[in-house]
């Protein structure tokens, strides 16, 4: 997992709340056997029209969203589906964050395992960054997670909400897995005392 | 102190805990199928580790495979390709794998409480978000991602903070024609699509305990369209009932010692929850969603709302938006609104007593002839039973079709799919921009009101049938 360092960008907007997982990775193209090479599946069925051109008024398509490493979502994001192809298109794409007001818990706990930092920001903030990105397609945030802090225009700044433990992980490029692991013996004697 | 059902699977199942770290849970059942599994296997293969616990993991194969024909070579390379990797994966592993032609092939969250797999007081998870289902068995479970899975085939267990706690209560006696679905589609559309998040719902009160066990599974199964982590139900003399003799379920002096430990798992009197919830049982009509998403849910005999009745603009956009999907005017009503498809199945409502359901509407009746009806059992026993008691029949002989078990129009990776523009009443959970097929739009109902309106040709109320 690549590390998050602190980062400046432009963002996608994509207002529609309650996005759910099925939007943003179809499930006809779940049957992938890899993690990568899904970004070009991201929100397809939003992204191409039926002849599979795409559509020049979806987020995606637009000249400002080529580059831009921040989603911009509606309230709710990730809703439905585990999938976790959801997060790893929308890392193979070129996402580093999501900004919304809450994430559903699965896609949620899928992205802080993918180095796909979700941001939830109050909604005051939240319809602010909107309107600022409707005004000024250009508008930039900076991302410094080690402060918890997303950087607003005119150099204000917002905290953010992360885990102690989530936050090193991404930090440092930390997989959970290697931490469950060094449980192995108490994992042993938990099942001793159970299964005896 | 006084301890929920949720509190007491919770903290038996707790192997470490490090301050400002995630619990680290160990888990009793591991169910795994073929869509979100082969990339957990690949990550175990990459790192050299093998899966701890063979003997609490299953394998099945459901969402891909076809319900037409499963014995012919798949037609799909990609699919093949994915049932292929998945026979391996649990031979390389040592996985029990019920896969093609397997007696106990089926959707995951049908067998695993049809083996006697699922118990209460178990922590049960899969990497699909309808695992809640098992919670009906008084189990704590919830869907995960891959890499979750991944660390559960490596070390039984998982990093997992613990989540909040939301009561459900539901009293009263629910009227003839109303039954478990429209139980939960009312909970949804009272909770919204994230009312849950973050929380583990647990369904009491009297509506409750008079359901059958897999009514309860019904109920349960849906708890993520709420954005819950899970949903349970206390175990009680119907789960115990349901699961004796199940083939593993424990058996002679082990039964008496768990039937025991379960009968303790109830919430305590006076234990309390974060947030609850109260509902009617009695007042309710048949539920039937209009929208794109399983929070837009209302009583069959009413009209679909206006956005510009809606004071937030962001939800008076989404209404606005989910209307012009679906292809519906507001304050139209949804009774009489033509329908194309009928598909009666899913990990909702795919088990014995669903089908029962929609054939006591469709006996002796024809389908209306411009619908293609989909009737697909939730599993190869299944089948078997229904079968046994001639419901095939009864849904041949009124004109619809009757499948092999899987995940089928549910989520339309299999061959199962509407074309765009069609309209389905479903039986299924998720109603999606395109869930059940590119351009397709989905009414979510009861079997009773899915077969109600395959006679019909149009949303129907199955009331003015029975």
């Amino acid at each position: 997992m690549e590390p998050i360092r602190s980062f400046r960008s432009r963002l996608v907007p994509l207002p529609n709340e309650n996005v759910d997982t099925d939007q943003i990775t179809p499930a006809r193209f779940l049957k992938t056997t890899e993690k990568t090479g899904l970004g070009k599946v991201l929100f397809y069925d939003w992204r191409y029209d039926s002849e599979g051109k795409p559509k020049p008024e979806f987020t995606l398509n637009q000249p400002d969203a080529a580059g831009a490493s921040v989603l911009l979502a509606g309230n709710n994001f990730g809703c439905g589906s585990s999938r976790e192809h959801s997060p790893w298109a929308l890392v193979d794409f070129g996402f580093r964050a999501v900004i919304s007001t809450a994430f559903a818990d699965i896609f949620r706990s899928n992205c802080l395992k993918n180095g796909l930092l979700p941001i939830v920001v109050p909604a005051a903030v939240h319809r602010e960054l909107f309107l600022g990105r409707e005004r000024d397609p250009r508008l930039e945030v900076g991302v410094d997670l080690a402060r918890q802090r997303l950087e607003l225009p005119e150099g204000r700044s917002v905290t953010f909400p992360i885990d102690g433990f989530s936050k090193k992980c991404l930090l440092e490029g930390l997989d959970e897995l290697g931490y469950l692991v060094s449980f192995g013996e108490k994992i042993s004697a938990f099942e001793a005392a159970r299964e005896p | 102190m006084p301890q929920t059902l949720f509190e007491k699977i919770w903290n038996r199942h707790v192997v470490a805990s490090e301050p400002d770290c995630p619990s680290v849970l160990y888990i009793d059942l591991h169910l795994i199928h073929e869509v979100t599994s082969p990339q957990a296997f690949a990550g175990l293969r990459a790192r050299g580790l093998r899966v701890r616990r063979p003997d609490r993991t299953v394998a099945t194969l459901d969402h891909i495979i076809p319900t037409r024909d499963q014995l012919s070579p798949l037609a799909d390379p990609l699919a093949a390709r994915l049932v292929d990797q998945t026979e391996r994966n649990c031979r390389e592993f040592g996985v029990r794998l019920h896969g093609i032609g397997s007696p106990h092939q089926g959707i995951v969250h049908v067998i695993g409480p049809e083996l006697g797999l699922t118990q209460p007081g178990m922590t049960i998870v899969c990497g699909d978000s309808h695992t809640a289902t098992h919670g009906a068995m008084g189990a704590l479970a919830f869907g995960i991602g891959t890499s979750e899975v991944e660390h559960v085939l490596a070390t039984q267990c998982l990093l997992q903070r613990r989540p909040g706690t939301l009561e459900v209560r539901i009293e009263g006696r629910l009227q003839p024609g109303v039954s478990a679905k429209d139980i939960i589609l009312a909970v949804i559309a009272r909770l919204g699509v994230d009312g849950g998040t973050g929380r583990t719902i647990e369904y009491r009160g009297m509506a409750v305990r008079a359901l059958g066990m897999e009514q309860r599974m019904t109920v349960c199964n849906m708890s993520i369209e709420a954005g819950a982590r899970a949903g349970m139900v206390a175990p009680d003399d119907t789960t115990f009932q349901y699961l004796a003799g199940r083939p593993f379920a424990p058996s002679g002096a082990s039964w008496d010692a768990a039937l025991a430990e379960w009968r303790a798992l109830a919430s305590d009197d006076g234990a309390e929850f974060d947030r609850s919830l109260e509902l009617d049982a009695s007042s309710l009509e048949p539920m039937i969603t209009y929208g794109t998403n399983p929070g837009m849910g209302f009583p069959i005999s009413a009209c679909v709302p206006d956005p510009d009745s809606i004071d937030d603009a962001s939800r008076r956009r989404a209404l606005a938006r989910s209307l012009e999907d679906m292809g519906l005017a507001p304050n139209q009503p949804l009774l009489g609104h033509p329908v194309d498809v009928v598909f009666i199945g899913s990990c909702t409502n795919s088990r014995l007593s669903d089908l029962r359901d929609a054939a006591s509407v469709l006996r002796g009746r024809k389908v209306h002839p411009k619908l293609r009806v989909l009737v697909v059992p939730g599993s190869r026993a299944v089948k078997e039973a229904a079968e046994a008691e001639g419901l095939d029949r009864v849904f041949r002989e009124a004109g619809a079709e009757w499948r092999e078990p899987g995940c089928s129009m549910c989520i339309a990776m299999n061959g199962d799919e509407l074309a765009p523009g069609q309209y389905c009443v479903s039986t299924s959970n998720r109603n999606f921009e395109g869930r059940q097929g590119k351009g397709g739009r989905t009414f979510l109902a009861s079997p009773l009101t899915a077969a109600a309106s395959a006679i019909e040709g149009t949303v129907a109320d199955v009331r003015r049938l029975v």
